[in-house]
């Protein structure tokens, strides 16, 4: 036993970060399959959810004659990204750094772009992962077009992109909240679900309360609601959006200005430790 | 001109270089001061514990060595460079056993040095960390199943996973049971005996006894005494206490001098028993006590 523990001269540079970043996407991936409330609350969710609302409100259509199903399909495929990148981030970071392990990533000397690289990674894959079963559903089960043509697919992919980079950012940024880890769990959840009632996730967006629209236009579920109903809608229903168009100039800006405030508080408070002495 | 054979030094270390340096460290929390110009040296090789009631500044210390706190005054060098602005090569140098989670609860043993592996320039195979701390059979269990001992070793072989030529150890056995503390003494052996530096921080005497070369006292955010175990406060320890029963009453005389004493007090009655008469000397654990100041130091001199 005292032979095998012994210290070694002949030390070569530490792996570089970005081998450090993909071993620890592979590792977020497996812990985030494998804790139930992550699977639940931010995997599962928006399929439940499309398979509850779609069946109980499948004969109502929203302004411009669109059925509930295609309606609702844009708003929670939003959502889930949000689920999956801001909840999920948020509530794991603040769980990891509670338990101690960011405390021992920091004594590993491990680059904190490493780190943030390797939670991308693991929203990027549990996100098309979510996205890949929830489209099927809404296709075969509620008779949901898909997108008409590479135009759409093409916003798809920018909307998404910029919204999982936002949520990822703004997670990595709410969990630096004072307060435990359960604390946290508590705030993004229940931020999360207020957002997707304001921001026209289950009611059309044109029906909620003056204020509430305004409230919704800070946060970006609205602008990616706003963009997945650009890819999933038919072109004519752009009329019924607030500024009668889907606007996506303005929600590819308000999403990249998310990105932006997200990574300066990123930067300004991130800690490995519970608290800072 | 005779040469003399000596031991291996440890590797990685030079000659005559030790493995801490400290002078006058200093860190103040809120205007009050932890660490009030704490000295400290560790040499390359040695098992060195910290030892000191709580909140007496060890953890702070530690926290400091290892780079993630910083100072507010003093010079620390720690296998040659300044913690504080020291990279990722002298990271991979050190090991830590560090009382958090060491990895998420949801991995199995395995799977969790396999991963922690991927962070180190030269790391230690699995299966012979697995040997080392004697974690074969769980190797496929998940953490959130181990024993609280068998957490402490994941968290051992993961602290020396990479080899290094330091290991903090911060309070390694609080919480743990008599037998699971005796076989993680064992694997602290093995690691001073393969040549590792080891600093610990314990508030356990006996723990201190049993594995430290040097033990160094720290109290008032000062470093009051450093010596091997058994030759702590070696000034306190030259006094005894001599007791005994005169007319019923205890008598007691702490003394540099017993025998004298002895004499005296066997003159007075050469042919009589002496009641109750008992010559002690400190041990380990009221010379502790004396030096944190948790009971006076007395003068020589008649009590009571």
């Amino acid at each position: 036993m005292t032979a095998v523990l012994t210290p070694t001269t002949h030390r070569p540079a530490p792996p570089s970060a970005a081998r450090i970043a993909l071993s620890r996407v592979r590792l977020e991936l497996r812990l985030f399959f494998r804790e139930r409330q992550q699977v639940v609350f931010s995997f599962a969710y928006p399929v439940v959810m499309l398979l509850i609302f779609a069946s109980i409100m499948g004969d109502e259509e929203r302004p411009g004659q669109v059925p509930f199903a295609q309606y609702f399909l844009a708003g929670i495929v939003a959502t889930g990204i949000m689920l999956t990148s801001f909840q999920a981030v948020g509530t794991s970071i603040a769980a990891q750094r509670e338990a101690g392990q960011l405390e021992r990533l920091q004594l590993l000397g491990t680059p904190p772009v490493a780190y943030f690289a390797g939670k991308a990674g693991q929203v990027l894959v549990t996100a098309a992962a979510q996205v890949a079963l929830l489209l099927p559903v809404a296709r075969y089960v509620y008779d949901v077009p898909m997108p008409v043509d590479v135009g759409h697919w093409l916003t798809f992919l920018w909307v998404a992109g910029l919204s999982a980079l936002a949520g990822t950012v703004l997670g990595v940024a709410v969990s630096a909240l004072p307060g435990n880890a359960t604390a946290t769990t508590t705030a993004v959840s229940a931020l999360a679900i207020v957002l997707q009632f304001f921001s026209g996730v289950f009611f059309g967006f044109l029906e909620l309360p003056g204020w509430m629209q305004q409230m919704a236009s800070f946060f970006p579920l609205k602008w990616m609601t706003q963009g997945m109903r650009s890819v999933f809608l038919p072109d004519q229903a752009g009329a019924f959006e607030i500024a009668g168009g889907w606007e996506h100039g303005k929600t590819a800006l308000v999403l990249a200005a998310w990105v932006i405030i997200g990574v300066v508080i990123c930067v300004r408070t991130f800690r490995w430790r519970r608290s800072e002495g | 001109m005779t040469t003399t054979e000596t031991a291996p030094l440890p590797l990685g270390t030079g000659e005559h270089q030790p493995a801490v340096t400290v002078r006058g460290l200093v860190k103040r929390y809120g205007g009050r001061a932890v660490l009030d110009g704490l000295d400290l040296e560790v040499r390359a090789g040695e098992c060195f514990a910290l030892l000191g009631p709580n909140g007496a500044g060890k953890t702070t210390t530690v926290e400091i060595l290892e780079g993630v706190r910083r100072r507010d005054a003093g010079d620390v060098r720690v296998l040659g460079q300044d913690p504080a602005v020291a990279g990722r090569r002298w990271r991979d140098r050190i090991g830590v056993v560090s009382q958090g989670e060491a990895a998420g609860q949801e991995l199995t043993v395995r799977e969790a040095l396999d991963h922690f592996a991927g962070y180190h320039a030269v790391p230690q195979p699995t299966d012979e960390l697995l040997a080392a701390v004697d974690l074969e059979e769980s190797a496929r269990t998940r953490v959130v199943r181990l024993s609280g001992g068998q957490r402490r070793r994941l968290a051992v072989a993961l602290g020396v996973q990479g080899r290094p030529e330091l290991v903090f150890l911060d309070e390694p056995t609080t919480g743990m049971d008599p037998v699971a503390r005796r076989q993680f003494w064992e694997l602290i052996r093995g690691l001073r005996a393969g040549g590792t530096t080891v600093l610990l921080t314990t508030h356990y005497l006996d723990e201190a006894a049993t594995l430290a070369d040097r033990v160094g006292v720290v109290s008032g955010g000062r470093l009051v005494e450093v010596a091997p175990p058994d030759e702590l406060g070696a000034a306190l320890r030259g006094t005894a206490t001599v007791t005994w029963t005169e007319h019923g009453r205890r008598r007691q005389v702490r003394t540099g001098a017993p025998s004298a004493v002895l004499r005296d007090l066997l003159a007075a009655d050469p042919h009589g028993e002496v009641a109750g008469l008992t010559v002690t000397r400190p041990g380990l654990e009221d010379v502790y006590l004396q030096l944190v100041g948790a009971v006076p130091t007395d003068s020589e001199g008649e009590l009571r």
